[in-house]
């Protein structure tokens, strides 16, 4: 692309665009706030804690917004991808931990430990998903409803199922050696498995915006998302993109599961339930459908929640709750939402 | 006498409980642009969208190029080598022009990439845009956006459904004068309200009342037959 097309082209789509610089200084600026309160250092430690739990739920709210801005399903099966995510990984973790590469491991086996949990997370998240789109979400297609009922009710058999394979009791994650422990960086404490955090979260972010703005697959879901009987008619089997999305939104809740076992350092069932309420709560303030809102929504989400859980513990969960509903009444269709 | 590209035999096809077509009778010669014609809810968009297989028939045969296809999904289809320029410009708003058009792309190949150069000198404007949102051109612009995107591929048959509605008549011209260039490389079928843009299209026409055919001939014809165009387009 040449420097005169690229300009033209910001010119036209000005206004645009300034509104969304606006809506991301105005999102990402009032998270300076907390400094007037809180001094420096605590503030900075907040913060990586804060964005490496924004990542995390990014991780499972992505998903969810991609599957219901495409498909405009409400899967509430989302937390049970997750905990399977989460449990699939602890599994893997014991058995990677009686070769030695867990505690007491090297870098390099650290790592390949920790990739090797997120793709089994994958795959298990994957594969649930496309049996649960094939033989149950297909048939609800057009009703909430019926979409909430079936998702809500195959999320309760899944995770009495993992009850029944694993075990209805905490369990405790050991991180691989490398992740353990932190650094310090002049008085500010950073755990060294939240860098790793932000870091999947980043890449993940990457690879959506990748797949979404730069190829064939990411034009026709975006086409989806906003007119699926034009895409049918140009000759795409929008079934078998449904099916692909909630496929892969299955996985990215089942990986952002293994992530949140090995930053929290244990597991129990209904750890998938917790999380999809902070997921749900990103993806209205992000606005259904939008993979950048999602993330906004997140490092939000994560951020107020550290800041508030250091100043006043108990409102944590309430000022997520608060930062939706003045989201909603200043834009009903979430920071990013279509109008 | 040569095979007919498209033909409906006996089509009735229900929206919910309304019994819209109730045997339509249709068949199409390749090369030969055809208008359909009729008043408002006469049933020809609903004739389109059941042959893409978006409001399938109920019962009747439909035939493409010697297959039948009234039991396809509109993808299936579409990959039979149909286009299909919907109702109301039914561009992607989100989606750049060039996106548009990469998403009709079947086959983004060296032959997609040089037909473009043939669309670019038929539609200036998509070269100009190529970069913009789809969101920001004006309402021409979209239905040209809507047919030269049905256009990309080389397929056998166009259909178009009511490209002049709410465009002004300068721009309606301008349509006019490219879909019948396009109509020198595919067979078009059109449906239209405005007589002008049909008569200026089409060779053969079809009129279709009450979700039946009830005429059929050479535009040439229809032109004159002052009686026939009182009686079922309200023309006087």
């Amino acid at each position: 692309m040449t420097t005169q097309t690229a300009t033209a082209g910001l010119q036209e789509q000005g206004g645009t665009d300034f509104k969304k610089v606006a809506v991301w200084i105005a999102s990402v600026g009032i998270w300076f706030l907390p400094l007037l309160w809180i001094d420096p250092t605590t503030y900075a430690v907040l913060t990586v804690a804060g964005l490496a739990m924004g990542m995390l739920i990014f991780l499972t709210a992505s998903g969810l917004t991609l599957i219901f801005g495409l498909m405009d399903v409400l899967n509430l099966a989302h937390g049970a991808f997750f905990v399977w995510g989460a449990y699939v990984g602890f599994s893997l973790l014991g058995a990677l931990q009686k070769v030695g590469w867990v505690e007491g491991a090297g870098a390099a086996q650290s790592i390949s430990s920790v990739l090797l949990c997120l793709l089994a997370a994958l795959v298990v998240g994957g594969l649930m998903g496309i049996v649960l789109e094939k033989m149950l979400v297909r048939l609800t297609y057009g009703s909430h409803l019926k979409q909430i009922l079936i998702t809500m009710g195959a999320s309760l058999i899944l995770v009495e199922i993992l009850k029944v394979v694993w075990s209805p009791n905490d369990e405790v994650v050991i991180v691989p050696a490398a992740f353990q422990g932190s650094w310090d960086i002049m008085d500010v404490i950073i755990t060294k498995f939240r860098v790793v955090a932000i870091v999947v979260g980043l890449a993940v972010l990457g690879g959506i915006q990748l797949v979404m703005m730069r190829t064939k697959l990411g034009i026709i879901v975006r086409a989806g998302v906003e007119n699926k009987e034009v895409v049918e008619t140009l000759g795409y089997n929008i079934r078998r993109v449904f099916t692909g999305v909630f496929c892969a939104g299955a996985a990215l809740a089942a990986v952002g599961g293994t992530m949140w076992s090995i930053f929290k350092e244990q597991i129990h069932p209904a750890m998938g339930e917790e999380n999809l309420i902070f997921a749900l709560i990103v993806v209205i303030i992000g606005g259904m459908g939008s993979v950048t809102g999602s993330f906004l929504g997140a490092i939000m989400v994560g951020l107020a929640f550290n800041y508030v859980a250091y100043t006043m513990p108990p409102l944590a969960l309430g000022a997520n709750i608060m930062i939706m509903a003045v989201i909603l009444l200043i834009r009903p269709t979430g920071l990013m939402g279509k109008e | 006498m040569a095979e007919p590209i498209l033909s409906l035999t006996k089509v009735h096809t229900y929206i919910e409980q309304h019994h819209i077509l109730q045997g339509v009778d249709l068949s199409f010669m390749p090369g030969r642009a055809t208008v359909l014609l009729g008043r408002n809810g006469a049933g020809k968009s609903t004739t389109l969208r059941t042959v893409m297989g978006l409001t399938p028939a109920s019962s009747g045969d439909i035939v493409l190029k010697g297959r039948a296809v009234q039991a396809m999904k509109p993808y299936e289809v579409a990959k039979q080598g149909v286009g299909f320029v919907p109702e109301d410009q039914a561009v992607l708003y989100t989606l750049s022009v060039e996106e548009n058009f990469r998403l009709a792309m079947l086959n983004e190949n060296e032959t997609t990439w040089a037909r473009m150069e043939t669309i670019f000198q038929l539609f200036p404007d998509m070269k100009k845009f190529w970069r913009s949102k789809a969101g920001v051109l004006s309402g021409g612009q979209k239905q040209m956006l809507a047919i030269a995107r049905a256009f990309v591929n080389d397929h056998d048959l166009l259909l178009i459904d009511e490209p002049s509605k709410g465009l002004a008549p300068i721009v309606v011209d301008h349509l006019i004068e490219s879909i019948n260039h396009i109509k020198n490389h595919t067979t078009v079928i059109l449906v239209e309200q405005n007589f002008y843009m049909a008569s200026h299209i089409g060779v053969d026409y079809f009129i279709l009342d009450d979700g039946r055919t009830v005429h059929q001939g050479l535009m040439a014809d229809l032109v004159h037959d002052e009686g026939l165009k009182q009686k079922y387009l309200g023309i006087a």
